[in-house]
């Protein structure tokens, strides 16, 4: 039993109220445009606005300060095969987040084992291991790591992955050439070093 | 009493006498049923499965005043349940069919359709109705109405919730054998909100599986729909309500499912593994929307206790139908009354910051600040720091847009049993001595 209310009138009774307010208030002028925050929003601003992002990963958001739920991220690895490239990534984020994981695409061209040539990554929390309970800097903690560990178990680029695998100083090389501006195989790479 | 052949004779015996199981406040008459014709004006979201049923069943009912929503035109495939529909009205919008078919067909109703997004509408439109139903078949749409419905709802001094403030809403959903119908009283019941954390993740297959060793139909269906597609039309989004894309998608995916030896690949799969599709059974639908009609009848006449507050059905084996009482979370951005603050329209947001560290309720430190999808100030990163601190000295009152009174939401680290907890909460501001503000009572705020 919802009625808690000592004082509660009848729905209808309220209604007829309503109209004839209404009637008073058409000519009167109406207030300020009304935008309302999702809650999807509102958890988005808890994230970014607690963002804890290490020295090689920076954070801008095109759209300016009022646009959380388009944002890019870079990531400069300071370690590992990609020491010294810059990796653009773009994130979008949606209303029922974090219901739903943000959507990552790389927007630089990468020879990567877990990254493909249209920018799609492989990373599990991204997809299949996503939890409400993560947030945007553990998407990006995961992001980097790609870059200091990246693995041939989760292949979205085949050959990348096979050549990690079976001759991890040609993959080094092959990293060095594609960051630098280069073909590896029959793909072209353009600088990102 | 109730003529035996006058047109209202069932709604009459709900609504001429009383009952064991009348609301508290239920008065029987006449006066009660033509009002219910008058000036009860119900919005059906929706003019599908659900959509159709609602809105026949709500006109049955006697209610005169409706109005449907619905961007969708009609599909070959919706015809085995959405009845208002024949062969020739593929194409046409389902909103303005659905309606005029009901019209044809019940004398007396009036019934608008609007051939839209939900979006594209004035908040304010939705407030013009009584009662909310809901027809949908996704998270998003129904979060979207609960914080538009929940918006207008607002508190007094006590936190409680203002009455001719709550903009009820029904909601159900449906899905093959199963279903669920809830009553949402913005400020008392759940809201959908309060609820949403008891969703499942959604199914999604990792990308280096579908890339590398699918092993089932969906696998080959989603490698063609995610990956394939972008490869081969980079630029062209994928569109699942055009048949070319759709089949374009279902030849790839029969092309790898033969590559890997994977059996089961058909049209219908791939529309409804790239849709979310989960085929769709009348009779659910027809269950599912009578519960919302009659407690929509409910709610507007009190003839009786409205379902508290949720409602699950499930025809799958045998039938199984149970009502959960479900509890409101009471720190709910969306309908919780948040922590209520008088200002002086002098306060600095510093200032107001520093009052939110030393408000027994709160004290919250570090606070993030934005209103009305204006980021006031944010702690991090360091970009949108040095984008926001110029307001630090700036006036609230000014930042806010001169309101007398709104809702802020504020983001910060606060202290209890000696540890650090992040914590994300909602302030009813109201500032003191500005007009439209006469006293407390008056002054609550959505």
């Amino acid at each position: 039993m919802f009625y808690c209310c000592s004082r509660r009138r009848i729905m209808i009774k309220l209604f007829k109220v309503k109209e004839k307010q209404r009637e008073l208030a058409e000519n009167a002028s109406s207030g300020p445009p009304v935008k309302k925050q999702s809650a999807g929003e509102l958890r988005l601003h808890k994230d970014i606005s607690e963002l804890n992002l290490p020295k090689s990963c920076t954070i801008q958001f095109p759209n300016g300060k009022d646009d959380l739920m388009n944002f890019e991220v870079s990531i400069r690895p300071d370690d590992g095969y990609y020491l010294g490239g810059t990796f653009l990534f773009s994130f979008q984020v949606s209303p029922i987040y974090p219901h739903e994981a943000p959507k990552v695409k790389c927007k630089t061209k990468v020879y990567h084992p877990n990254i493909d040539l249209e920018g799609n990554v492989c990373l599990n929390i991204l997809r299949e291991d996503w939890k409400p309970v993560l947030n945007i800097n553990t998407v990006i903690y995961g992001l980097y790591h790609l870059f200091t560990e990246p693995n041939y178990e989760d292949p979205l680029n085949h050959d990348a992955a096979a050549v990690l695998r079976e001759n991890p100083k040609m993959f080094e090389s092959n990293v060095r050439r594609a960051m630098a501006g280069g073909y590896v195989g029959q793909t072209f790479f353009p600088r990102c070093i | 009493m109730a003529d035996s052949s006058s047109r209202s004779r069932d709604l009459d015996k709900l609504l001429l006498r009383p009952g064991n199981l009348v609301g508290p406040r239920f008065e029987p008459g006449t006066e009660l049923r033509d009002d219910l014709q008058t000036f009860a004006k119900v919005l059906v979201v929706g003019a599908g499965g659900l959509g159709c049923e609602l809105l026949k069943d709500l006109a049955l009912t006697g209610f005169r005043n409706l109005e449907v929503i619905d961007m969708d035109r009609i599909e070959v495939t919706n015809l085995n349940r959405q009845f208002l529909f024949r062969l020739e009205d593929v194409g046409k919008p389902k909103a303005e069919v659905a309606a005029k078919r009901v019209m044809e067909r019940i004398s007396g109703v009036q019934i608008v359709p609007h051939f839209c997004r939900i979006e594209d509408k004035e908040i304010e439109f939705y407030n013009d109705f009584s009662i909310i139903a809901l027809g949908l078949d996704s998270i998003e749409a129904r979060s979207y109405i609960n914080t538009v419905a929940c918006s207008f709802l607002e508190y007094d001094s006590d936190d409680n919730p203002r009455e001719e403030t709550i903009k009820p809403m029904v909601d159900g959903g449906t899905e093959g054998f199963k279903g669920h119908a809830r009553v949402i009283m913005p400020g008392i019941t759940p809201c959908f909100e309060c609820t949403i954390w008891l969703f499942p993740p959604q199914v999604k297959f990792p990308l280096c599986t579908l890339a590398e060793t699918p092993r089932t139909a969906a696998h080959c269906i989603e490698y063609a729909h995610l990956i394939k597609w972008n490869e081969v039309h980079g630029g062209v989004a994928f569109d699942p309500d055009n048949p070319e894309h759709m089949k374009w998608v279902y030849d790839e995916a029969v092309k790898r499912a033969e590559l890997f030896g994977i059996p089961g690949v058909t049209y219908s799969l791939t529309q409804g593994v790239v849709k979310n599709i989960i085929p769709a059974i009348a009779s659910t639908n027809a269950i599912i929307s009578a519960a919302c009609a009659l407690e929509t009848l409910k709610i507007a006449t009190e003839c009786s206790k409205t379902l508290s507050n949720y409602l699950t059905y499930n025809g799958s084996e045998g039938l199984h139908t149970e009502v959960a009482e479900f509890e409101r979370d009471k720190d709910c951005l969306v309908c919780g009354p948040g922590i209520l603050i008088e200002l002086d329209t002098s306060i600095t947001l510093q200032k107001f910051m520093g009052l939110l560290e030393e408000h027994p309720k709160l004290q919250l430190s570090k606070a993030s600040i934005t209103h009305r999808g204006k980021n006031l100030y944010m702690q991090a990163p360091p970009v949108l720091e040095e984008m926001t601190r110029s307001n630090l000295s700036l006036s609230l009152f000014n930042l806010m847009g001169k309101l007398p009174k709104d809702v802020v939401h504020v983001n910060g680290t606060t202290i209890k049993n000696d540890q650090k907890f992040s914590c994300l909460r909602k302030l009813r501001v109201i500032f003191k001595g500005v007009d439209g503000v006469a006293d407390m009572d008056t002054a609550g705020g959505a």
